[in-house]
């Protein structure tokens, strides 16, 4: 549905882009993801036809942004970092102007009643835009995105500076619309991802540095299990009874404690469990186990450790990592 | 483009500035209208067309300032070229709702020239030559604040920058008409100058160069425009 080749921007001698390539397929809700300033509103910009690649083709159901932009431009709906509302309109003058500006051409009342019930913002409709609250001006603004039904919807940041409960609303409306659009959001909340998207597509620098389904990223840059333990025992005889085990690097051992226990953070190495063999060890010793967590598995982690890594403050060991 | 220019003229009569401008204008061409006909007993169109055309450099920045510089600051912009219409229709919509209203004021102040009809021999070849004239040189007017519009987000740089080009167009025709006539350089100066143009409307002729020359200047301004958003893109 969308497909971006060899995407190059250049502003000077800066590349906010330098060679992106990924393709989106119909139904598809993808997060690109990002450090600030990593590219993402660039991407989406450039996806949309507000700005020109310094090379590269964007093509959006088989249409080519550049060779026919009209065209290209009817199947997506936009909604900018800033929703782009005109403040002296009412919600439904402003529906109504972006409805003929898209030369939009179902049925012009049900189409935008629908809309209205979907983005839920019936009880604002005769009110200027200018009046409304923030989260209200964000949904008026993906209502905005939604009229003509595009195939294709791009949201730059849907979520930033609402609140918790308006986060969840918009969070609950995007997963509502992928069932029937294609989705692209940008973000730099990672939550925000696992919470919504099927894939995510990482930038940095300009540049892809991971691209997998949600529940597979985290995969890919662990090589290595990491448990965090609770153990009651004798703190020393814990320590080296765990480093004797099988495959285990190193541990470390925290500071808080519950109970009589000490915790310990116990690195392996690749492809090595050793949740066993440290229940088998405490269970002969006496020791209790009132806890085990994983550590450095979320989205967070994951995250700071492949922009590090790209940054080249960590070795690039994710060679196995796969490209679409 | 429909869209776009129903927006913006709604928008002049939500805000302040239409009205403004309809009060601001029609105000002074009664004034004008008055000293320079009725209280000078004279059915002369000369000098009401000469003073209303300064007045209107200086009063139709006000219409145009807002036009791309406002879409700019509260990124509206994104919406309108991210939708399926072309750099040209977008343009064309910017610049069809001030001309309207322009049209209108000119058109209607006009007719103010109807009231002599009983008092004088109206020469009324002439009162059409010179409002053609005035809505030519009232497009080019537009043309330049849409321009100077589309290279900031400040409205007042606009504005100011607007009337900045237009005195330079009428500046040039001042220079001109201080040289030598056979020298050529005067014959360029002329040529360009848009009051030397008008000039020739006042005196009665319906100049087609001069016609031909306006919408020239016009249509140049309206691609620079375009090519604003052009190199923008490309930026």
């Amino acid at each position: 549905m969308v497909k971006v080749e060899n995407l190059v921007k250049r502003y000077g001698t800066n590349y906010a882009l330098n060679d992106v390539s990924f393709e989106i397929g119909e139904g598809e809700i993808v997060g690109l993801l990002g450090p600030n300033g990593a590219g993402k509103s660039t991407a989406m910009n450039i996806i949309t036809g507000y700005l020109s690649a310094t090379s590269g083709s964007v093509t959006i159901d088989g249409t080519d942004m550049l060779e026919d932009p009209i065209r290209a431009k009817k199947l997506i709906g936009f909604l900018p970092e800033q929703p782009p509302v005109y403040p002296e309109m009412t919600v439904m003058e402003y529906l109504n102007f972006v409805y003929d500006l898209k030369g939009c051409e179902l049925e012009r009342t049900p189409h935008l009643e629908e809309i209205i019930q979907v983005t839920k913002i019936a009880e604002v409709r005769n009110r200027l835009i200018k009046n409304l609250s923030k989260g209200n001006k964000q949904r008026v603004g993906i209502a905005q995105a939604l009229v003509g039904d595009p195939k294709v919807v791009i949201f730059d940041e849907p979520t930033v500076g609402l609140d918790p409960k308006q986060i969840l609303a918009v969070r609950n409306l995007l997963r509502t619309l992928a069932r029937r659009h294609t989705v692209i959001l940008s973000t730099h909340i990672l939550a925000e991802v696992q919470a919504v998207c099927e894939r995510v597509i990482i930038i940095n620098k300009g540049k892809i540095i991971a691209d997998e389904k949600t529940e597979n990223i985290v995969k890919t840059i662990e090589d290595g299990y990491r448990y965090r333990y609770k153990i009651c025992g004798p703190q020393r005889d814990v320590e080296s009874a765990l480093l004797k085990l099988n495959g285990v690097k190193r541990v470390e051992i925290g500071t808080e404690r519950d109970l009589d226990s000490y915790s310990y953070t116990v690195d392996c190495d690749g492809g090595i469990d050793a949740r066993k063999a440290v229940f088998n060890l405490c269970s002969s010793r006496g020791w209790a186990i009132i806890g085990i967590e994983a550590v450095g598995t979320d989205l967070e982690s994951v995250f700071i450790r492949l922009v590090d890594r790209s940054d080249g403050l960590l070795p690039d060991n994710t060679k196995k990592k796969k490209r679409r | 483009m429909l869209a776009i220019f129903k927006r913006e003229l709604k928008a002049y009569f939500t805000g302040v500035i239409g009205y403004v401008f309809l009060v601001i204008y029609l105000a002074v061409a009664g004034i004008l209208f008055s000293y320079t006909t009725m209280m000078s007993m004279s059915s002369d169109m000369s000098l009401y067309y000469t003073l209303m055309l300064i007045f209107t450099a200086i009063v139709l920045p006000l219409l145009t300032m807002k036009s791309f510089s406002e879409e700019r600051k509260m990124k509206t912009e994104q919406l309108v070229l991210t939708a399926p219409i072309s750099l040209p229709a977008m343009v064309f919509g910017k610049f069809l709702a001030p001309y309207v209203i322009y049209a209108g004021c000119t058109v209607l102040t006009s007719l103010y020239f109807l009231l002599l009809v009983p008092y004088a021999e109206l020469k009324f070849a002439v009162l059409l030559g010179e409002v053609v004239a005035m809505l030519l040189i009232g497009g080019v007017f537009i043309a330049i604040g849409l321009f100077v519009s589309s290279l900031t987000e400040n409205q007042l740089s606009a504005a100011i920058g607007t009337i900045a080009i237009i005195l330079a167009f009428f500046g040039i025709g001042l220079v001109g008409s201080l040289l030598p006539s056979n020298y050529w350089l005067r014959f360029v100066f002329d040529a360009l100058s848009i009051f030397t143009r008008f000039e020739t409307f006042i005196n009665g002729y319906f100049d087609l160069a001069s016609l031909l020359y306006y919408i020239s200047v016009g249509a140049v301004f309206f691609w620079l425009t375009i090519r604003v958003y052009d190199r923008r893109r490309f930026g």
